[in-house]
């Protein structure tokens, strides 16, 4: 293979020095920056179509392969979702929804979306093709690894895709795939269904390992001349820190799964207690079905930290780029971020406070759980001190950026309720906890996305989306997200509980029908709204307006690659240098309002800033 | 990778240098080869996995209502007809330790660029493992002809043979798998791959005798781990 690649090739990333501009005040040595410790990467450059676009090796294509493969099960995970709706709402009407199915589709959806959708986008495809860019590497330090850790992903969801069509269907234990009635017959898909979403979840932890020791080696060990840790975009941040978490709290996802998988197939009982069904003992007996839940919230509570810190970081980016203005305490920001993903690991009990746990135990985890409250309301802080006073661009990234504000400090104050186990065990299994937590990880992160799609899509396909779709786009599905969740946290005060599949004639029908019909019309409405986007891309990818470079006069160095869109290997001849934070917007007395990180100090020594 | 100069840094000793070289550009861990970052990080994440199964077991032991089974029992081996306990364990573990020696050794004489020696140590390495493999699948038998089902066993609690199974299989395929890398390392030493810094299978990296050290890195944290699994299955 080693004609593939150019050895005679020396490409050396050389120092600004030359670039200084001159002038009153500047020192020769002013724009120093270290020389580089590492030898520029050699890259595996792909010839044919298959090494180019299939088996690819260039992070930015494998981010949009994982992007691409996400959306796609988010999508069957949308439309579980108006099936789920179809039958709350209008009970009957889908003739074909049986109890079953009803179970298999929150199973699903509840799966798909916090594991194959959200994680695998913001980690997978934001992650792959913004960490190398933003920290001005060429590529990710492992691209063969990295593109194993797609096709690894891609079986994953093949296998979790094949439940659909097994006999019995996929599972329909809940996405939280509690034993000892996951396993057992009478649970809709007991049998393949199980199974396969163990053997799917197994393969997912062991493919996205192989890509999160690339997202974590190339930010600590692969970064360019002068970019510093406290120099990087707190996109970056918040990816590195969820990538930390998610190489911590995978192994007990990996182990549930392994032993459950033993469980079923080999008849051992981990977590299989004594069982009497139709007055006959099973053959299982001594195993611990809370053993799982301590398991799987081990990992399902940083899993929501995976979800929100890349969310994090990526919204501060946006805030600050939109408002000209520098994020409010960025090392404020860091030390949160990492707070919240140290502390993530001391909470995951708060999920179990209805199983029987020792009283002492469950104000253990109240405790932490509301103290994870204050590095997260700094955040909060700090977005609104970043907005205030700066120039703000009211276009469709700003709105999803709002948009998120408001539905995550929503969904962050009905976490405080829940945090507390004397408000959580009268709302526990309620429709609060639907609508906190789709709020929260659901609505929030997606918010974030969207946003982020509409930022960084210019540099992706160097065309920019249409505006006006845009905001069609973001008032429907934010006005209608809010119809969707707000009356649940009303049905969750009333009592109504999650998972059942029709209400009957309980008494807390009569208020209940209406709003669920409500809320169900919303819900279509929201799900259609999204394909907007899918038209929009669309329409931008034939017609749209060309980008050019760096369109919204950013400072981060994803702009600045040698073409737009960026080619493998980011940067062209010579790596970038970088000498400030990525923040430096509307700075007084510079003549534009923003400040590439590769600007050298020489180039702004002369500036005057206006006395105020 | 492995001969990156470090120009223009002043290393500083302790945590002082520590933070510095967090705060610094380009590297956090500075001349450290991307490979050995990466195993570091690796080998953190299965901690966090073998601990699950450990924490587990432990677990499982704690709170299961039929008695454990004895392990000085259950272990034992027959030598000249009397009932050893822990006879084939003890020889399994010394099999293991010394081939984490003589993993060192490889390493050393890597990086002294001495093929031979390098090549026949890695080799040797392998061949312990293999040892070790086989042993465990000699022991695995024996409990399997006295009864010993991942489901039941004769001598008390279901969960003995569940978690031993469970855990020493998982343990074993971390060996075995470390084997099967020790033999084509070895097979590359030879062959002087890492003398002409040839590159790997479709890999952008240079062979360079440091892989025998991230290899080495593995083959110690699956020692390490075998030392945990000994005492929490065998000496409890």
């Amino acid at each position: 293979m080693s004609e593939d690649f150019n050895n005679n090739k020396t490409i050396q990333a050389q120092s600004s020095e030359t670039i200084s501009g001159g002038g009153a005040g500047v020192t020769p040595d002013m724009d120093y920056v270290r020389p580089a410790e590492i030898p520029d990467q050699d890259l595996y450059h792909g010839h044919s179509f298959i090494t180019k676009w299939v088996f690819c090796q260039d992070a930015k294509v494998i981010g949009v392969q994982y992007f691409l493969t996400a959306v796609f099960t988010g999508i069957i995970g949308l439309i579980l979702s108006w099936l789920m709706r179809l039958q709350l709402g209008f009970p009957g009407l889908a003739g074909f929804m049986t109890a079953e199915h009803y179970y298999q589709f929150v199973t699903m959806h509840g799966m798909i979306m916090v594991v194959y959708f959200l994680t695998a986008l913001f980690l997978g495809g934001f992650g792959n093709y913004l960490i190398p860019l933003m920290v001005g590497a060429r590529d990710m330090v492992f691209p063969y690894v990295n593109m194993v850790s797609y096709w690894m992903f891609f079986v994953a969801v093949g296998v979790l895709m094949a439940s659909f069509f097994v006999p019995g269907g996929p599972t329909g234990s809940g996405w939280t795939l509690y034993p000892p009635q996951a396993i057992l017959e009478g649970t809709p898909g007991s049998g393949m269904g199980i199974l396969l979403m163990l053997i799917s979840l197994s393969l997912f932890v062991i493919g996205f390992t192989m890509g999160g020791l690339n997202y974590l080696i190339t930010v600590l060990q692969a970064r360019t001349r002068g970019m510093t840790l406290m120099r990087m975009p707190l996109t970056v941040w918040g990816i590195f820190t969820a990538t930390v978490l998610a190489m911590l709290a995978f192994p007990a996802l990996l182990v549930s799964s392994i032993m459950m998988t033993l469980d079923k197939v080999l008849g051992t009982s981990f977590f299989m207690p004594t069982i009497l069904k139709a007055g006959e003992v099973l053959e299982y007996g001594g195993g611990s079905p809370i053993l799982f839940q301590h398991l799987f919230w081990f990992f399902g509570h940083p899993e929501v930290y995976i979800v929100a810190l890349p969310a994090f970081g990526i919204v501060s980016d946006l805030i600050s780029v939109h408002s000209r203005k520098n994020i409010f305490g960025y090392r404020m920001m860091v030390w949160a971020i990492v707070g919240i993903g140290a502390l993530s690991f001391f909470v995951w009990a708060h999920h179990m406070y209805v199983s029987g746990m020792n009283p002492w135990f469950g104000f253990f985890f109240a405790t932490t759980t509301l103290i994870i409250a204050v590095p997260t309301a700094m955040k909060v802080y700090n977005w609104i001190l970043t907005l205030w006073r700066g120039n703000i661009r009211l276009n469709t990234v700003m709105l999803w950026c709002l948009g998120f504000i408001v539905t995550f400090v929503n969904g962050g104050i009905t976490g405080i309720f829940l945090g507390n186990v004397t408000v959580d065990v009268p709302l526990s299994d309620t429709y609060f906890v639907i609508a906190h937590f789709h709020m929260v990880m659901g609505i929030a992160p997606l918010m974030v996305i969207m946003g982020a799609v509409y930022h960084w899509f210019p540099l992706v396909a160097g065309r920019m989306l249409d505006e006006g779709l845009g905001k069609w786009h973001f008032w429907l599905t934010f006005l209608g997200a809010y119809s969707i969740y707000f009356p649940m946290h009303y049905l969750g005060f009333i009592g109504v509980p999650r998972r059942y599949f029709e209400m009957y004639d309980s008494p807390y029908m009569t208020s209940a029908v209406g709003m669920n019909e409500f809320i169900s019309l919303a819900a279509f409405i929201v799900g259609a709204a999204q394909f907007i986007l899918i038209y929009n891309i669309i329409k931008s990818l034939k017609e749209g307006e060309r980008a050019g470079k760096n369109p919204w006069k950013a400072n981060s160095l994803e702009w600045f690659t040698s073409t737009v869109p960026p080619e493998h290997g980011n940067f062209g001849d010579r790596l970038p240098v970088v000498h400030r934070w990525p923040y430096d917007y509307s700075v007084p007395g510079s003549k534009e309002d923003f400040m590439p990180q590769t600007t050298p100090p020489s180039a702004v020594v002369d500036t005057e800033v206006e006395k105020t | 990778m492995s001969e990156q100069k470090i120009v223009d840094y002043e290393f500083k000793p302790g945590f002082k240098g520590m933070a510095k070289d967090t705060g610094s550009d380009q590297t956090m861990f500075k001349g450290v080869h991307w490979g050995k970052a990466m195993m570091w990080i690796f080998l953190l994440s299965d901690t966090f996995v073998f601990s699950c199964f450990l924490i587990s077991y432990m677990k499982g032991r704690a709170s299961t209502p039929v008695e454990w089974p004895n392990p000085s029992e259950v272990f034992a081996l027959d030598a000249f007809g009397v009932p050893v306990p822990l006879l084939l364990i003890a020889i399994m573990t010394f099999v293991l330790i010394t081939s984490s020696g003589t993993m060192a050794l490889a390493v050393k004489y890597g990086y002294e660029r001495n093929r031979k020696m390098c090549g026949w140590l890695v080799l040797a390495t392998a061949i312990g493992g293999l040892t070790f493999v086989g042993m465990q699948a000699f022991e695995w038998s024996k409990l399997i002809h006295e009864g010993v089902r991942p489901w039941e066993n004769p001598f008390g609690a279901p969960q003995f043979g569940s978690f031993f199974f469970m855990i020493t299989g998982f343990h074993g395929t971390h060996v075995s798998i470390g084997v099967i890398f020790l033999f084509i390392y070895a097979y590359k030493v030879f062959a002087g791959h890492y003398d002409e810094q040839k590159r790997g299978w479709f890999t952008t990296m240079k062979g360079d005798y440091v892989e025998i050290e991230i290899l080495g890195l593995y083959w110690h944290f699956v020692d390490l781990v075998w030392v945990f699994i000994f005492a929490f299955f065998y000496l409890w």
